[in-house]
């Protein structure tokens, strides 16, 4: 650890005291503000010739992925790997989930191998908070149905932050898929609790009228939206969560809420372009846009490393297996 | 043998009857006079009702013993003051064969400590597709035809069995939801379903099926009755197609006036059932229909399962919850004491009369020499639930460390004591 982290410590009055990281609804701004500080020291490590620190040395981390996913698997991995942790990896694939067993005898098992940590991948909104209320271990959400993404969340926060130098204040659009996505609900909560102010844009049928509830505004026209935005947060049409038909074809999706080039003369130069990926180049973002001096795409991947490491920190210093 | 139960303050709607005064059980039926000197029950400060009529319980025999059985769920009536029980269709194989009927007819008489009636299924398997053999299953036993936990889509179809069910005779029940509108619906969709971004369950998919049934009730010139009414705009439907002497009517559970969908905030599969738990403004629009009668039953929708279905990923949890053990409790405590919706004289009026009368049963009156069903309750006594203590095979309640005020403490069938508070 260098002198900067304990530093940072110091400065803070705020002391961790979850051992679990489920969702940013119920963290403080406080608490939200700690670990995007916590964060600033890890992103150092990154930087340096040897990227890993002995913090979690002797630490058994789990990556229980009981749905796809690449991105933010390998994330989590890094981040475990640059602390020092021993991880193994699971996914659905190769699980005794697809067998029969049960979520809460999976995570017994994996208690009586003396797992101190669990990210958790799941299809089902609540599996983390079912996780978590049954085992010691510390419980990370990586994502749970279309209920929160809490990593991708801070590290969506912690890069405007980095880039903007505050979150206060600023206009956030986030557009696309709302109702499916659990990067919207994470960003809504934090974002509103650092006193941003979101507008959710897409069409009626994927931003219902009842966010309107949760403190955000809902629209339905990008080009009135676009002028004001500090940052557009664009997500990925989830396909695969989709039951039912939400609008009539990608053609008109993209008419009307794809950030084309044609549309992107309307944002401030200095709007950034953010996705939390993966991308699907030419629906909701044309390609050159997502490769453009607006776009901080691939910075929010390298500070979900440091925002990663810090929660997989911050939580194991909790844990009582 | 003859017992006379005295003192109490005996509520027998059926007969307009609000009195203190004794009632004489001679062998299995309510007596005028006894001939020999009576066994006597002290019933000061209780209220001796008729036995209790729930229309609306799954006792999951055959197919699902592990859940509940027969004995196990009259057992679990027996301690809520219950004496008749409606058993649903969806069993496996489901009840859409006299033989079927027949069978639980059976097991009922060996084993069950209350009346055990069953319902047979609307269409064959539940599916929704073709019709079961009705006439036949009313032959059977039948008191009523349901599709109970599924819901015919099939507009045609439901009405030539609501056309069939008024030649046999047998009352049609229904579980109100359109399946496209619902999809894969959870919780209610509104404020809690697009917070947690679980599948939200419209009130619309219960309220567009309610509209049909109204609709062929109309047509048919015969009854249905809409289970487990959940939602506002249900209740608005009924109420406008009973003032037009429509053959409709709604049934009203405790959970669904009890709690509302912020409940499901912690993933607690206990409060998943099906209709979902709704909003303050619902559970107010269904007091209204209590009041003024547009809603006229109350049952459980007693749903036992076991622990280790329900201590799943939420979507994953099977719907609905226990409830036999509960209800009165429940009902007594939010409808007479806390919102003084009703008095307990109409409160027991719809847990015997009105459902007696929608199904045609001889139960629900303590007149004489009617079959001596009696519950003797407590409306004042004050308790704590605990599912442990559950004589029902299952403890799936999200009313577990209630404290209520108001219980059955003896239940009454044909005359002898079938359960009676330790």
């Amino acid at each position: 650890m260098g002198s900067g982290f304990s530093k940072q410590m110091n400065s803070s009055i705020l002391r961790w005291t979850r051992k679990d990281l489920l969702g940013l609804r119920e963290l403080s701004a406080e608490e939200i503000n700690f670990v995007l500080e916590t964060a600033d020291a890890f992103k150092q490590v990154g930087t340096r010739e040897v990227k890993k620190v002995p913090a979690l040395l002797g630490k058994t981390l789990i990556n229980l992925f009981i749905e796809p996913s690449t991105r933010t698997r390998t994330s989590f991995e890094l981040a475990a790997k640059r602390l020092s942790a021993d991880i193994v990896n699971i996914s659905a694939a190769t699980s005794s989930l697809t067998k029969g067993e049960t979520l809460k005898d999976t995570a017994r098992v994996l208690e009586a191998n003396h797992a101190d940590i669990i990210v958790l991948r799941h299809s089902s909104a609540g599996a983390p908070q079912f996780l978590a209320s049954r085992i010691g271990a510390s419980v990370i959400n990586a994502g749970d149905g279309a209920h929160e993404h809490p990593t991708q969340g801070l590290l969506d926060l912690y890069t405007i932050r980095e880039k903007k130098g505050r979150v206060a204040g600023l206009h956030i659009a986030i557009i696309g898929d709302i109702l499916f996505s659990r990067v919207a609900r994470s960003n809504i909560f934090a974002l509103l609790k650092m006193g941003a102010r979101v507008t959710l844009v897409g069409p009626s049928t994927l931003v219902p009228r009842e966010f309107e509830q949760l403190g955000v505004a809902v629209s339905h026209q990008l080009d009135e939206v676009l002028p004001t935005a500090d940052v557009v947060n664009l997500l990925r049409i989830q396909h695969e969560r989709q039951r039912k038909e939400y609008f009539p074809g990608l053609g008109e999706y993209i008419r009307l809420f794809g950030l084309t080039k044609a549309r992107a003369v309307l944002l401030k130069p200095d709007c950034l372009i953010m996705h939390p990926g993966p991308i699907n180049r030419g629906v909701e973002i044309d390609s050159e846009l997502a490769d453009g001096v607006q776009s901080v795409i691939l910075d929010q991947v390298t500070n979900g490393l440091a925002v990663r490491m810090a929660v997989l920190y911050l939580c194991a210093g909790i844990a009582t297996p | 043998m003859s017992t006379l139960i005295r003192n109490g303050r005996i509520i027998d709607p059926a007969n307009g009857r609000d009195e203190i005064g004794d009632l004489l059980i001679r062998d299995d039926r309510i007596g005028e006079k006894s001939k020999s000197k009576p066994e006597e029950i002290d019933a000061t400060g209780l209220i001796v009702s008729p036995g209790l009529i729930d229309i609306h319980v799954h006792f999951r025999e055959p197919g699902f013993g592990w859940k509940e059985t027969i004995e196990s769920g009259a057992r679990a009536a027996a301690a809520g003051g219950f004496t008749t029980v409606v058993c649903m269709p969806n069993t496996s194989p489901a009840a859409d064969s006299p033989s079927t009927i027949a069978w639980i007819k059976g097991r009922a008489a060996e084993v069950a400590c209350v009346r055990v009636l069953p319902t047979g299924a609307i269409s064959k398997n539940l599916a929704g597709e073709e019709l079961a053999p009705i006439a036949s299953l009313a032959q059977a036993g039948v008191v009523a035809i349901t599709d109970d936990g599924h819901c015919v889509q099939n507009n045609e179809l439901m009405r030539r069995a609501v056309e069939y069910a008024r030649m046999v005779g047998v009352p049609v029940l229904d579980h109100c939801q359109d399946y496209n509108l619902v999809g894969n619906g959870l919780v209610h969709e509104g404020y809690w379903s697009t917070l947690l971004g679980l599948p939200g369950w419209p009130a619309a998919g219960e309220e567009a099926i309610v509209a049909r049934n109204i609709i062929l009730a109309e047509l048919c010139d015969h009854r249905i009755h809409c289970q487990h009414v959940s939602s506002a705009g249900s209740v608005r439907l009924l109420r406008e197609a009973r003032a037009r002497g429509v053959k409709i009517s709604g049934e009203v559970c405790p959970h669904h006036i009890a709690l509302t969908d912020e409940s499901i905030q912690n993933f607690d599969t206990n409060f998943k059932m099906n209709p979902p738990l709704r909003t303050q403004r619902d559970i107010g629009a269904l007091l209204e229909g209590i009041a003024d009668g547009t809603l006229d039953i109350l049952a459980s929708d007693h749903a036992p399962h076991a622990k280790f279905e329900k201590e799943v990923e939420f979507d994953r949890a099977p719907f609905g919850i226990v409830g036999l053990e509960t209800e009165l409790s429940l009902f007594i405590d939010l409808l007479v004491h806390r919102q003084k919706t009703i008095g307990l004289p109409r409160l027991i009026e719809m847990l015997t009369v009105m459902p007696a009368r929608l199904l045609g049963l001889e139960a629900g009156t303590l007149s004489l020499g009617a079959a001596a069903d009696i519950t003797l309750i407590d409306p004042e006594l004050a308790w704590t639930v605990d599912a442990g203590s559950f004589q029902s095979a299952s403890r799936n309640t999200p009313f577990h460390d209630w404290k209520l005020k108001g219980r059955a403490v003896r239940t009454i069938v044909g005359g002898k004591t079938v359960w009676q508070l330790g």
